[in-house]
């Protein structure tokens, strides 16, 4: 029984940590949010040079050759910062889908520029309000060339390559890698909740698309990608979670009311301590994310959502108390309590709603059950 | 990561699985699938003995309290070793709930602060389950505030060195099947509450102890009422010095939380089965987007306890002491399942009224549901925990204490005259 990461990954960890913290830590995403820029440039360059875009990626295609357990320290230390960076879109999900699915060329086209830092890959699933599905996809592609709507499109406004569900010329939805620098391609940017991760609406009208993975696989493809995806997403919000319990304790240990440290009173106290259960339970969760996802463990469909509901939750509990705990000054655009309460809440919708994964979870725990009584 | 054992542990489980195997009470297994919470469900003979039985065979076989020093009885293993034989004991650990508190938190405390005679006479028999021990800690006046008890033991006139001890306990789990007690009493209410505490173990069968057995809200009655009137203990009995009582609690206290706390789980595959079978609107209730948030939501609590559970057992596997993350265990779970029973009689619609062993879902439901309001009260409240969590692991400040430096006779209770 091993449910820890190694010592080198440990080291791993405390190292992004420090590149991160001596890079301004928080301040970075208050920059990007505050300035025109869709991402932190210099500092996504930082993470490419320090191998960790590439940590997951072989080395045959530009990358570290580590493992998923790597890029789960990383994506915790990248959380606890809410780094403005688009490595979700482009790492989590771009590259991970060309490893899946992609052709040999397809991964040499992109993965070493994606390791690099070079280019930026995006998501383009989605498709107007509600729930996604597969029902939903309007989007077409006809003798090679793209048209249609994505949108919200995570890092669209930034991005070179997306990976794109549409339906192929016999109607069944696949995935395409398109040049977002090529022709029939407009974007507009989107104002969102949490402006430090760039949204768009991408609008294609007879792009030039390319065939990632079987004709009329794409959701099921689609949802492989977003599986892994989610548990690394998810260990984003676990560093997320665990920085604003941090903050929301300091400042219970400095602010005084009434004579007393705010901490004292109980009603603090005892959020606090509920914060701290919630971050827990998402904590050993994402563990057994990321052993499904490092062992590629039949069961990492389950964990993946038991690990996305998980830590969604724990974020979003953990960083709405944190204002709560900070009275006014949590209101305030100054203290930083708000920046992790809008990344909390955008995580928590990247790769569909945590309903959606409710939905999942069950679906995927009773098929096990189903198939453990038959 | 894995969850695969070591070669040694692989050995030693298999070692376990077949003893187990050879020997196990296989005739009470049917019974013991069907037990439910508060109840273990064995009605073909008297529980009592076979839980003694079981426990007396794993002694004999060198089973018993595996991580203790063979000298006092135990089998002298890892605590890893403890961890795969609970595991692999399976069912049949139901039929150790009768010296949970005697092994898991008296021996402890016996074993910390006793001198060696005593040990070696105390502590075989503790783990072979020929005696069984209770926690004679709460009051009537202190549960929670527990350093406020009242419990008077005075030195005897005659020059014995003996103590004489009056009072009264309550919520006393086990004492109607116990031999022994551990005993903490007040012996100077001229300073303050925690200073004026000693600590003893009694024999239960000593002149002047009565134990009376409390019919609990379940129906059951597993805890008691315990009045000593002139009861006379040796000063041999005593551990730690007079004054030393509160820091001997501690010992006790915190092996109670890790007794309490680990590895509980919250009901939820009974819950999942559940939802299944039973339908609404003529389907089954698991494709009902209500139920499946709430079964989703559930899911992730259980599924949280268990794997916080597999890091402690990582920890121990390596050798190392288990963090902080394991005073959420009790917590977790019993609010859990309080809420998981209220939803899953709302499913079983009218019939969640019925409460039977052979009725709807053999009546497990209905048995967490009347069972699990105590879960949140014993062994430390769920407000308790919530500031030993803020802290002791946040690092928060203590409550505000009106008591704290005032002698015990000064301090206002509720039950008190003035
Ligand atoms: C949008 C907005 C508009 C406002 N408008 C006005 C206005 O027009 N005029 C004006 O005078 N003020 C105004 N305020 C200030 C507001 O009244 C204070 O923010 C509020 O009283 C909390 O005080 P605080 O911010 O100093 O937080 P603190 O008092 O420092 O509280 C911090 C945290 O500790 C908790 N806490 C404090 N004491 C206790 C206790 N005894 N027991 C348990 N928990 C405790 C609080 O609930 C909070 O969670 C406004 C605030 C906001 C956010
Ligand atoms: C099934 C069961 C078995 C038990 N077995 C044993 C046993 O074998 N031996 C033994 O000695 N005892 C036993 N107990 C007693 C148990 O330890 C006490 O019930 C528990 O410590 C709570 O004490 P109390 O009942 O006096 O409640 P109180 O302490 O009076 O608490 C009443 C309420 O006030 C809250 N409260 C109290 N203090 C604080 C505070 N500082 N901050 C916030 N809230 C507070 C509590 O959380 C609770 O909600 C058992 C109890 C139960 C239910």
């Amino acid at each position: 029984m091993n449910l820890d990461f190694s010592d080198e990954q440990k080291a791993l960890k405390d190292q992004v940590r420090r590149f991160l913290e001596d890079r301004g830590g928080v301040a970075q995403m208050r920059a990007v949010l505050t300035s025109d820029a869709s991402y932190d440039k210099d500092l996504y360059k930082g993470l490419a040079e320090l191998g960790v875009l590439g940590a997951a990626i072989p080395e045959e295609f530009g990358g570290v050759g580590l493992s998923h357990l790597d890029l789960c320290v990383v994506a915790e230390e990248l959380g606890r910062v809410i780094a403005p960076v688009p490595v979700a879109s482009s790492i989590y999900l771009v590259a991970e889908a060309l490893l899946q699915a992609g052709s040999q060329a397809q991964k040499q086209a992109w993965l070493p520029r994606l390791a690099a830092g070079e280019a930026i890959g995006a998501f383009a699933l989605n498709e107007g309000e509600g729930r996604m599905g597969p029902e939903k996809v309007r989007a077409s592609v006809s003798g090679g060339k793209l048209t249609g709507t994505k949108s919200p499109v995570a890092d669209g406004d930034c991005a070179d390559v997306a990976v794109v569900a549409a339906k192929s010329d016999s109607g069944k939805v696949s995935l395409y890698v398109v040049d977002l620098n090529g022709p029939g391609v407009e974007r507009r940017t989107l104002n969102s909740i949490d402006p430090s991760r760039g949204q768009a609406a991408l609008t294609f009208t007879n792009a030039p698309a390319e065939l990632l993975g079987g004709e009329g696989d794409g959701w099921h493809i689609a949802t492989q990608v977003m599986d892994r995806a989610a548990i690394l997403i998810a260990y984003e919000q676990l560093g997320g979670a665990d920085r604003a319990l941090e903050m929301a304790r300091d400042y219970a240990l400095e602010r005084m009311a009434f004579g007393r440290q705010i901490g004292s009173f109980q009603a603090i106290k005892h959020m606090l301590a509920d914060m701290y259960v919630s971050a827990t339970l998402a904590r050993s969760n994402c563990y057994y994310g990321a052993w499904a996802l490092a062992s590629g463990a039949s069961e990492l469909p389950v964990a993946a959502a038991t690990a996305r509901v998980s830590a969604s939750q724990a974020f979003q509990h953990c960083s709405k108390n944190n204002i709560q705990v900070h009275g006014g000054m949590g209101f305030t655009f100054e203290y930083d309590c708000h920046l992790f309460y809008r990344r909390a809440n955008a995580l928590a919708l990247a790769l569909g709603s945590v309903s959606t994964w409710e939905d999942l979870l069950v679906d995927r725990m009773t098929a096990g059950n189903a198939a453990a009584a038959a | 990561m894995d969850f695969e054992d070591t070669p040694q542990e692989a050995a030693f489980r298999a070692e376990v699985r077949s003893w187990i195997d050879a020997n196990a009470p296989k005739h009470l297994e049917d019974q013991l699938k069907r037990a439910n919470f508060g109840d273990i469900g064995i009605t073909s003979e008297d529980p009592i003995a076979a839980c003694k039985s079981w426990q007396k065979k794993k002694a004999d076989a060198g089973w018993a309290c595996l991580h203790w020093p063979k000298e006092y009885g135990g089998g002298n293993r890892t605590p890893m070793e403890r961890v795969i034989w609970n595991q692999e004991e399976g069912l049949f650990r139901a039929l150790g709930g009768l010296f949970t508190i005697g092994q898991g938190m008296c021996g402890p405390t016996v074993m910390a602060w006793a001198d060696e005679e005593a040990k070696r006479r105390l502590l075989p028999p503790l783990s072979s389950g020929e005696e069984v021990w209770c926690q004679l800690f709460s009051e009537p006046a202190s549960g929670s505030d527990l350093a406020g008890l009242r419990t008077r033991a005075v030195k005897a006139e005659d020059g014995s060195g003996d103590w004489i001890i009056n009072g009264q306990k309550i919520w006393t789990s086990g004492a109607q099947n116990s031999d022994w007690g551990l005993l903490i009493t007040r012996t100077d209410a001229d300073v303050p509450k925690h200073k004026g505490l000693t600590m003893f173990y009694l024999s239960m069968h000593t002149p002047g102890v009565e134990v009376r057995p409390i019919k609990q809200a379940n129906g059951q009655s597993s805890f008691n009422e315990v009045y000593f009137t002139d009861v006379r203990i040796p000063d041999a009995q005593r551990l730690g010095a007079v004054g030393q009582g509160w820091e001997v609690s501690l010992t006790t206290l915190m092996n109670e939380r890790l007794s309490i706390g680990s590895g509980m789980s919250t009901g939820f595959p009974s819950l999942l089965s559940l939802c299944m079978d039973v339908e609404i609107d003529g389907k089954p209730a698991v494709q009902d987007s209500n139920v499946r948030s709430k079964l989703a939501q559930f899911a992730v609590r259980e599924m949280g306890l268990k794997y916080t559970g597999m890091r402690a057992i990582t920890a121990l596997s390596k050798g190392e002491t288990p963090g902080p993350e394991n005073s959420i265990g009790k917590l977790v779970a019993g609010a859990t399942m309080q809420d998981l029973a209220m939803f899953a009689l709302d499913l079983q619609g009218q019939s969640g009224v019925i409460w039977e062993k052979d009725g709807p879902s053999d009546g497990r439901f209905q048995a967490i549901l009347m069972r699990s309001p105590a879960t949140r009260i014993e062994g430390g409240s769920d407000e308790i925990l919530r500031n030993i969590i803020g802290e002791r692991v946040l690092g928060l400040p203590g409550d505000i204490r009106v008591d704290k430096t005032v002698a015990f006779k000064d301090i206002p209770t509720s039950g008190r005259k003035h």
